[in-house]
């Protein structure tokens, strides 16, 4: 599935357009078929609730990924992986102050 | 610039980059599942939507981009950086549409077929993540083509 959305992506033009497949559900699909199969419908219904404020937190961080590499020029590896505690920041603020 | 295929990218592509994305995306999928079985699928559900892919995504470009300049006898490396940029611009479009999939989900998924819910939802993700990159690519049109006052403002 991973593998799938990766050369979907990579075979695309314009990269902005490519880029839509960097953001894909592929884990989400692979983990939820998972899920459902081992711990039902209700469980992984209650994990996608979670993940929208996983989502929210995509969005940040690939916003500000982008401003770090066009505006800043930071190597892709370096803004991506030191952008990783803002997703967590984000995604785990907002399922405390509202999700919980 | 309109949509299209370039399938000799693929022949381009070395394994290792698909295999590199393979490991990223089963680690977090197994990561996910994981932390669910611990803490609870509120906790683990929020990594369903973890960037799992993306950086090694966007480090590939930026070295694929930056070869390809070098080839040409160019330095390379703020181009390279640029287009991850660009990539990272359409991943941030590519999120909305995931937040579009996790609440099809959430609401659809009990009592009915999971297969049928997840392929809708994941065509819901690309109608509206491909709706969202329209729009924006027609505002970056209309700013370009904005007519200018002779103040350099464009209040009125």
């Amino acid at each position: 599935m991973v593998c799938a959305f990766a050369a979907i992506g990579d075979v695309l033009k314009p990269k902005s357009f490519a880029g839509l497949f960097g953001a894909a559900p592929s884990v989400a699909l692979a983990t939820l078929y998972l899920t459902i199969s081992s711990q039902g419908k209700i469980y992984a219904a209650t994990e996608t609730r979670s993940m929208i404020a996983g989502a929210v937190a995509f969005f940040i961080y690939a916003s500000c990924a982008s401003w770090l590499l066009m505006k800043r020029n930071l190597s892709a590896l370096f803004a991506t992986i030191t952008l990783m505690p803002l997703w967590l920041a984000v995604s785990f603020g907002l399922w405390f102050m509202l999700l919980r | 610039m309109n949509i299209s295929v370039n399938f000799s990218a693929l022949r381009e592509a070395k394994w290792y980059q698909f295999a590199l994305r393979f490991c990223f995306g089963g680690a977090i999928c197994v990561l996910a599942g994981v932390i669910a079985e611990k803490y609870g699928p509120a906790i683990g559900g929020l990594f369903l939507a973890f960037p799992a892919i993306f950086p090694a995504s966007a480090t590939l470009l930026e070295n694929e981009q930056e070869g390809k300049k070098q080839r040409a006898g160019l330095h390379g490396m703020i181009r390279g950086r640029k287009v991850a940029g660009v990539d990272a611009v359409g991943a941030a479009m590519g999120s909305l549409g995931m937040i579009v999939f996790a609440t099809m989900v959430r609401q659809l998924l009990p009592g009915r077929s999971s297969s049928l819910i997840l392929l809708s939802a994941t065509l819901a993700w690309f109608v509206v993540s491909l709706t969202i990159w329209h729009l924006r690519r027609l505002f970056v049109q209309w700013c370009r083509h904005k007519p200018m006052s002779p103040h350099g403002d464009n209040t009125h």
